[in-house]
């Protein structure tokens, strides 16, 4: 028998009252807790004030405005940066660079999940010989070295950005689509399946309303992921010369013949290196911190 | 056991048909191989009919694959344009050894101009998986044995950043750092280019000199990723039974830790470098490329340029075979390793 008049003590924070925290509560506040990850939101969100702010003010003329009497200067007051082969202002192009290289990486992880997602739920959820046809399609291209077959695909498809959008995500659907069909081999032995499609649920729904959302969180980390890896593959194919061709700047081909420069011009290339570095190091750590966060068996809130 | 390996080498085959009918396929739209032909002169009409029909160019695609796979010596075929097949062809394909003739560099076989730069690559492809295994055990033991120590701490940062470094970046910043200023500042520099000194000619120590750099450019991402992943499973081992029973045995720590806990902790990253091979094969095409180093990747780049089919398929369908006979082997040596697994 309790006394009525002493108070019931809650834990410090508790509210009585307050209903439970749904999914996404948790995982936000998981989320919050991990410093690494918040930092590298933090960092992210200023990378892209900095590509797309920075663009109204550098725009793309002052990026490509060339002027031969001041190449290859050091950093100074005029162009903090310093300058490149032809003169160009290295900071205005490391932000109109960095436009292009954010929205690749974007672009690219987001046509990538969805290939590897619609791939990946048709093989899972149907199984049999589309399921085993399209799984060797995948071996196959995970058995080829990416950066090759990537190389040997821009060299067909030419240096345009939307080319380039859509052959890293021809080439990089693999791991998302192994991911999903693990996912929705699982899922569609659930019961809940079983309901919906004994009440006459058409498929496209059973699979995009009811399994889908049940294997989002690991398709959000890799998506997150996607976008790193996606941004380092645009570095490295125009690195090589293969990538998006200049006059349009991005962190990767500003980086293409500047190893002439290791020696007398370091700026060319330390600053889109640091950028591309800095960027992909703050979504490993946003990936980092979604994957904890959102694995729901991790329940400390 | 056997039955296992017979199994996958069977699977292995038509996986490697899907890899190479890909792989033709995008080679074939790539662009004009006569064209390049000829170097600086633009090709007369005339030799590129001929060369046309001498490539096989004018067959229809499935019959160019077919051509590449097997061979074209069991048919007749029109070379002087007459609309008559009577020469017999040359070509023996893939099947049997006969990579094709090089558009670049004339009268030397693809697998002449491959199998030149095999032994560069391998040299650094082995030393690179033997420093990355040696590294990232023992950065991985060390930080794992500190765990939340200092030590452990800035190892996890400096991995992260590793592992989030782009290769090229790393090159780049290591010349910049050991050769150039190195040298600025009057200390030992490192050479950045080639395999050796032409001075002082092609010795071992020259080799060994000049592969530090871009060994190190290769392996730091891996050891990066690695160190922290025996990190992970040796702090997941430690804490095992067996660990404490062999620790109330009274065996020294030090055989537990390499003996008993490594042996275990170890295992996973034997998967991880059987699958990471691919993704090591890529950064050695920039590492060769920026170091100059005269491997496969930059034969791949140099002959990519012209549209020397026949090189750039080779050298493609032999990294493929390489991957793939490496998942076998890594499988089963993870067998070998784990006897909990089973085979059959």
């Amino acid at each position: 028998m309790a006394t009525v008049d002493t108070p019931i003590t809650l834990a410090t924070g508790a509210d009585a009252l307050a209903p439970p925290l749904t999914f996404r509560q948790m995982a936000w506040r998981r989320f919050r807790r991990h410093r690494m990850a918040m930092a590298g939101a933090v960092i992210l969100i200023l990378l892209f004030v900095y590509a797309f702010g920075g663009g109204l003010i550098f725009t793309a003329e002052r990026a490509n405005f060339t002027d031969t009497s001041a190449r290859l200067q050091g950093p100074s007051a005029a162009h903090p940066f310093g300058t490149d082969t032809v003169g160009r202002d290295v900071l205005a192009r490391t932000i109109q660079g960095g436009r292009i290289s954010l929205m690749i990486g974007l672009m690219a992880a987001v046509l990538e999940i969805v290939i590897g997602v619609v791939v990946g739920a048709v093989a899972g959820y149907y199984g049999g010989v589309v399921d085993s046809l399209l799984m060797r399609l995948t071996e196959a291209m995970l058995i080829i070295p990416s950066l090759f077959l990537l190389i040997v695909a821009a060299r067909l498809v030419g240096g345009s950005v939307t080319w380039i959008i859509i052959i890293f995500a021809l080439t990089s659907w693999m791991y998302v689509a192994r991911i999903v069909r693990a996912e929705f081999l699982s899922l569609k032995e659930n019961e809940f399946i079983l309901a919906a499609r004994s009440i006459g649920t058409p498929t496209s729904q059973i699979i995009f309303r009811h399994i889908l959302p049940n294997s989002m969180a690991p398709i959000v980390v890799s998506a997150t992921l996607a976008v790193a890896t996606a941004i380092l593959s645009e570095a490295y194919i125009s690195f090589l010369g293969m990538g998006v061709q200049p006059p349009t700047a991005t962190w990767g081909n500003m980086l293409d013949g500047s190893y002439n420069y290791i020696e007398s011009a370091p700026w060319l290339w330390i600053f889109p290196g640091l950028l591309i570095l800095l960027t992909v190091l703050s979504i490993n750590f946003v990936g980092d911190g979604l994957r904890d966060a959102l694995d729901p068996r991790s329940r400390n809130v | 056991m056997s039955r296992y390996i017979i199994r996958r080498l069977l699977q292995a085959i038509p996986l490697l048909f899907f890899v190479s009918i890909i792989l033709f396929v995008l080679m074939g739209q790539m662009g004009d191989p006569i064209a390049t032909m000829g170097g600086r002169r633009v090709t007369r009409p005339a030799d590129r009919e001929r060369l046309t029909r001498q490539l096989g160019l004018d067959q229809p695609g499935y019959m160019q694959y077919l051509y590449w796979l097997v061979g074209n010596d069991w048919r007749q075929i029109d070379l002087d344009g007459d609309g008559v097949p009577d020469t017999t062809g040359t070509r023996r394909g893939i099947l049997r050894g006969d990579f094709g003739m090089s558009l670049m560099k004339r009268g030397q076989s693809a697998w002449e101009v491959i199998w030149d730069r095999v032994p560069n690559t391998l040299l650094l492809m082995v030393t690179s998986e033997v420093v990355i295994i040696i590294f990232a055990l023992l950065i991985g033991v060390f930080s794992a044995l500190r765990q939340y120590s200092l030590a452990d701490h800035v190892i996890t940062a400096v991995s992260f950043i590793g592992y989030s470094t782009p290769i090229f970046f790393f090159a780049l910043l290591s010349i910049y750092i050991f050769s150039v200023n190195f040298k600025r500042w009057g200390l030992p520099s490192l050479p950045a280019v080639g395999m050796f000194d032409p001075q002082v000619g092609r010795t071992p120590g020259q080799v060994a000199l000049h592969m530090i750099l871009p060994v190190a450019t290769i392996t730091f991402v891996s050891i990066a990723a690695y160190s922290r992943y025996i990190r992970s499973t040796m702090l997941e081992v430690l804490n095992e039974d067996y660990i404490r029973t062999a620790r109330a045995k009274g065996l020294r720590n030090r055989y537990i830790l390499f003996v008993h806990a490594l042996k275990n902790a170890a295992l996973p990253i034997v998967t991880l470098i059987g699958l990471d091979l691919a993704l090591l094969l890529g950064g050695a095409l920039v590492t060769e490329r920026i170091f100059a180093w005269p491997g496969m990747g930059r034969l791949f780049l140099d002959h990519m340029q012209r549209f020397d089919t026949p090189v750039v398929m080779g050298i493609l369908i032999l990294l493929s075979v390489t991957v793939i006979v490496f998942q076998i082997i890594t499988d089963l040596t993870y067998a070998l390793l784990d006897p909990r697994i089973r085979y059959d």
